[in-house]
């Protein structure tokens, strides 16, 4: 396949099994991170088709595509497939290719729990999938049809199989979270080149460093709560059962504590790639490194004590809406220190731009619209407004959509010349970048406004008063997700070989150990350690 | 699982089309508020709204202005800071934090601070009660002062749903019973539910509260202008989420105290009903309506259920069985206890709680004699009451 193929056939020194095998039993850095990356992309498109399909049924008011339940069904993966199958396997190829050449390191410090972590998530993402297809022929009632966040826990134990599918399948993406988490902070203390000192690591090892922490803090939680939600359906206990002592409001409690940091594990990452494709194309370097280290820092630790915020219609006390929303607020500072440092680093460069500094600008854009609602969210008075109306479902792919896809998108248009040796098709990537930015926000912009008109969301049909909004979403959806096919195409075209063959240093500004190698990089690399100055 | 009894395509998107070449009253902004609460909401909504409006062009507008000015096209030599160097620049970088941290805490903080206030204190002046118990998939609402208790269920017909019928202007709007309320007095709701998470929602009255099963939630709204108000449940609470409206009419003290006087008399001709012995065909007749506007979500029209969701009533052991012992008492599990006392854990709910003695004799009668079950026997609702 990608770049690892390619370089095999430079570097038969090492003798490793071809074929299937190969790629089952690897234990290779650059190999998993392919792997990765490809699932990754695979789980992206199979979102996008569900998400289509919903768009469809709200083109017009009236059902017309799907029956309800199917519907919460597809809203349901959607947002699962996406978070779990997508972005987060997204963000942990980048880390299994990049971080060991950008720390000097020959690969991740524990190679056999890299392929283990990798190779649970195909039967996990089988196992959410399912119960989806069963349905279709007379077996159980579906997938689970709660929303991603199953915050309606009496609504998940009424639920069928496709709510234990979904508990065990959360329960497997997590211990590959986890073990893919443990290896980056092994990695990283253990693993880096003589020299490269901590306060010297490029800034996207040091993003995951904090990503790798908060998965490490939160995944648990999330497999304990699912486990008690499970309990409660099979094995008579009450945690969330009234009737029998428990509490609903407490699933939501113990959900949204993995569940908001789980926002910044999804975006962090991708804030640590910005700065690099930023200074490069900006030919100057990154502007306040440090400060961007406290600010990730900053986020993970204040991002991890706001969780109550999704829960301010739930009936908490004043005391405790406050806390959650003077405390939501300051998630502010550490944001704006970011978006500061990202401006300064472009501000008085010599600037040009190729598609992945298009994507970079783009991101740093609607990462500006995400962080701006979501100042505004947590005002409790307002918030009993926003709160599960179309307002939210807006804000939220912001950062999701607007900013840790787009920058993925900018990552993939960076280093893949450096993963397969040739460039892209320049011009189809611009275009790439201006449709889907251009189309984005055809979607997305209309439902900050029909929430606000007072469209809650998870319906599958709506009032007649919200149909011009939905009419432009949807059709913003359709091509939103046709133009993605051109990322596809400019991929594959890419791998294939087709483009001009990448330098070394692929990018004139270009910095960082990952540079220093050839394009594509050996099968075996930095076995030697480089020495950093 | 999909839709197939629909209509030719092309007649369905045209009756589902219609709305938009006819209509427009859709609105950029909050709706127009008509409690002390939501003008409160709306005023900071407003004002947060221009604040990030204002950052977001200001930050965009200083990148603009560098993706023009430095560029390598115009021949740009690219500077090499890394972080602020004199003193004037320290301030130049320490000035938007400053300014951040005021606009967080002072221009939003203050003025949130006081919304959430006013929102949590339901108790004080409050002039009369409302109580509102969520199921799947209806509101009851009930008037501990006046004795008043009733259903309030989605209108629209399932025709205009499924396009085989133009939709008419409060599509998924309009309720049987809405819920009437006096202007100018201060109403303190108590919200909660039977079965799952529920939200109650009215957008022109700027209350949004969950309704959570086991525990009460509480609201307050006082509005100040007649007029009917329409909200929908705002939490994902099962199949038939999009399709439990809430609908407030708000009317002046006078009609209030007629419609109450109107509804009492109603609820006594009701609570009559149970007096008397009921015949077959009246029982039937009214269960069939029951069954159409209560049951049919789940266990269908036709009472065959959904295989792995919701059981089949035709050919049922339970419906075909025995409902009351020898000495008269509710056999568990029965036909009459799933009824009345529903089955915990499942969608099926407690229908004591929300259906008349009529209503549940009625219902019960028409299903044990309808789908193909021929039991021949009759609940009366004297039963019914004697049981409860």
């Amino acid at each position: 396949m990608t770049a690892a193929t390619n370089a095999a056939s430079h570097d038969t020194q090492h003798g490793h099994p071809t074929g299937l095998w190969r790629w089952l039993t690897t234990t290779n850095h650059k190999d998993l991170g392919t792997l990765y990356l490809t699932f990754a992309l695979v789980m992206f498109l199979v979102g996008g088709v569900m998400i289509l399909l919903v768009r469809a049924e709200l083109l017009l008011p009236g059902l017309q595509v799907l029956d309800p339940n199917l519907y919460n069904q597809l809203v349901t993966l959607h947002g699962l497939v996406m978070v779990f199958g997508a972005i987060m396997p997204a963000a942990t190829g980048l880390n299994n290719y990049l971080i060991p050449l950008m720390i000097g390191a020959p690969d991740m410090a524990l190679p056999r729990v890299n392929n283990w972590g990798f190779w649970i998530l195909p039967p996990a993402a089988v196992m959410l999938l399912l119960p989806f297809f069963l349905a279709f022929f007379g077996v159980g009632d579906g997938a689970a049809a709660g929303g991603w966040t199953l915050h309606n826990s009496p609504l998940s134990l009424q639920a069928g199989i496709g709510m234990d599918f979904t508990i065990l399948a959360v329960h497997l993406l997590g211990i590959s979270s986890v073990s893919g988490a443990i290896n980056v902070i092994v990695t990283v203390f253990n693993m880096r080149a003589p020299g490269m000192t901590l306060t010297k690591m490029p800034l996207f090892v040091w993003s995951w460093l904090v990503t790798a922490v908060l998965i490490v803090l939160v995944l648990p939680v999330l497999s304990a709560v699912v486990t008690m939600l499970l309990t409660d359906r099979h094995f008579g206990t009450h945690f969330f059962i009234a009737a029998g002592g428990g509490d609903p409001i407490m699933f939501q409690h113990i959900f949204w504590f993995f569940g908001h940091p789980e926002v910044y594990i999804v975006v962090l990452p991708f804030w640590g790639l910005l700065p690099h494709i930023l200074a490069t194309f900006a030919r100057k370097p990154v502007y306040g490194y440090k400060a961007q280290i406290y600010a990730f820092w900053g986020v993970g630790i204040l991002g991890s004590i706001v969780w109550a915020h999704h829960m301010l219609t739930s009936g908490m006390p004043l005391a405790g809406n406050l806390y959650f929303m003077y405390a939501t607020m300051s998630v502010s500072i550490p944001t704006a220190v970011l978006i500061f440092c990202w401006i300064a680093t472009i501000w008085r460069g010599s600037m040009t731009f190729e598609t992945p500094m298009l994507f970079a600008l783009g991101a740093i854009a609607m990462f500006g619209i995400a962080g701006l609602t979501g100042l505004v969210l947590p005002d409790v008075a307002a918030n009993a407004q926003y709160h599960n109306s179309y307002f939210v479902v807006a804000h939220f792919h912001y950062p999701f959509f607007g900013t840790a896809v787009l920058v993925m998108m900018a990552a993939a248009y960076y280093w893949l010349p450096k993963m397969t040796g040739y460039m892209y098709d320049e011009k189809l990537g611009r275009l790439h970048f201006w449709l889907t930015l251009v189309f984005f926000n055809v979607t997305f912009v209309p439902q900050f406004f029909a929430g606000l008109d007072g469209m809650p969301r998870h319906v599958a049909d709506y009032a007649l008063r919200f149909t011009e909004f939905n009419v432009i979403s949807s059709v913003g959806a359709f091509l939103l997700g046709a133009v993605q096919l051109l990322f596809l195409y400019n991929i594959v075209q890419s791998i294939r070989g087709r483009g001009a063959r990448a330098t070394d240093r692929v990018w004139e500004g270009a910095e960082g150990l990952e540079f220093t190698l050839p394009s594509p990089p050996p099968y075996h690399s930095f076995t030697t350690p480089p020495v950093v100055k | 699982m999909f839709k197939k009894k629909s209509p030719s395509l092309i007649t369905g998107i045209l009756l589902a089309a219609l709305p938009v070449l006819t209509r427009a009253e859709y609105s950029f902004n909050l709706p127009e508020a008509v409690t002390p609460l939501a003008r409160d909401t709306m005023r900071v909504h407003n004002e947060f709204m221009l604040i990030i409006i204002a950052l977001f062009l200001a930050a965009l507008g200083i990148m603009v202005y560098s993706l023009v000015k430095h560029r390598r096209s115009r021949g740009y030599k690219p500077a090499a800071f890394t972080k602020p160097g004199t003193r004037a620049q320290w301030l130049w970088v320490i000035a938007p934090f400053v300014g951040l941290l005021i606009i967080d805490y002072v221009v939003i903080g203050i003025p949130a601070y006081h919304a959430a206030a006013t929102m949590e204190d339901t108790r004080t002046d409050a002039d009369m009660v409302l109580k509102v118990t969520a199921s799947q998939w209806k509101w009851q609402y009930e008037y501990p002062e006046e004795g008043i208790k009733f259903v309030s269920m989605l209108a629209t017909p399932k025709d205009q749903i499924s396009n085989r019928a133009p939709k008419g202007e409060n599509y998924l709007l309009e309720v049987d019973n809405p819920v009437v309320l006096p202007v100018g007095k201060k109403v303190r709701v108590l919200i909660m539910s039977t079965d799952v998470i529920h939200g109650w929602w009215v957008p022109a009255f700027g209350v949004k509260r969950d309704a959570v099963p086991g525990f009460l939630r509480e609201t307050w709204m006082k509005i100040e202008k007649p007029g009917v108000y329409r909200g929908q449940c705002s939490q994902l609470c099962g199949r038939e989420h999009a399709f439990m409206p809430i609908v407030v009419e708000a009317v002046s003290p006078d009609q209030y105290a007629q419609w109450v006087a109107r509804k009492k008399g109603e609820t006594a001709k009701v609570a009559a009903a149970a007096g008397k012995v009921w015949t077959k065909d009246e029982l039937t007749r009214q269960g069939r309506g029951v069954y159409d506007k209560i049951c049919a979500a789940c266990h269908q029209p036709n009472g065959k259920g959904i295989p792995g969701a919701f059981p089949a009533l035709a050919g049922s052991k339970i419906v075909n069985g025995p409902f009351v012992d020898m000495n008269g008492r509710l056999i568990k599990d029965g036909h009459l206890d799933r009824v009345m006392n529903g089955k915990p854990g499942t969608a099926m709910q407690a229908f004591k709680n929300t259906l008349s003695d009529a209503d549940i004799a009625a219902v019960a009668t028409y299903e044990r004699n309808s789908f193909g079950n021929n039991m021949g026997d009759t609940v009366q609702p004297a039963l019914v009451k004697s049981l409860r």
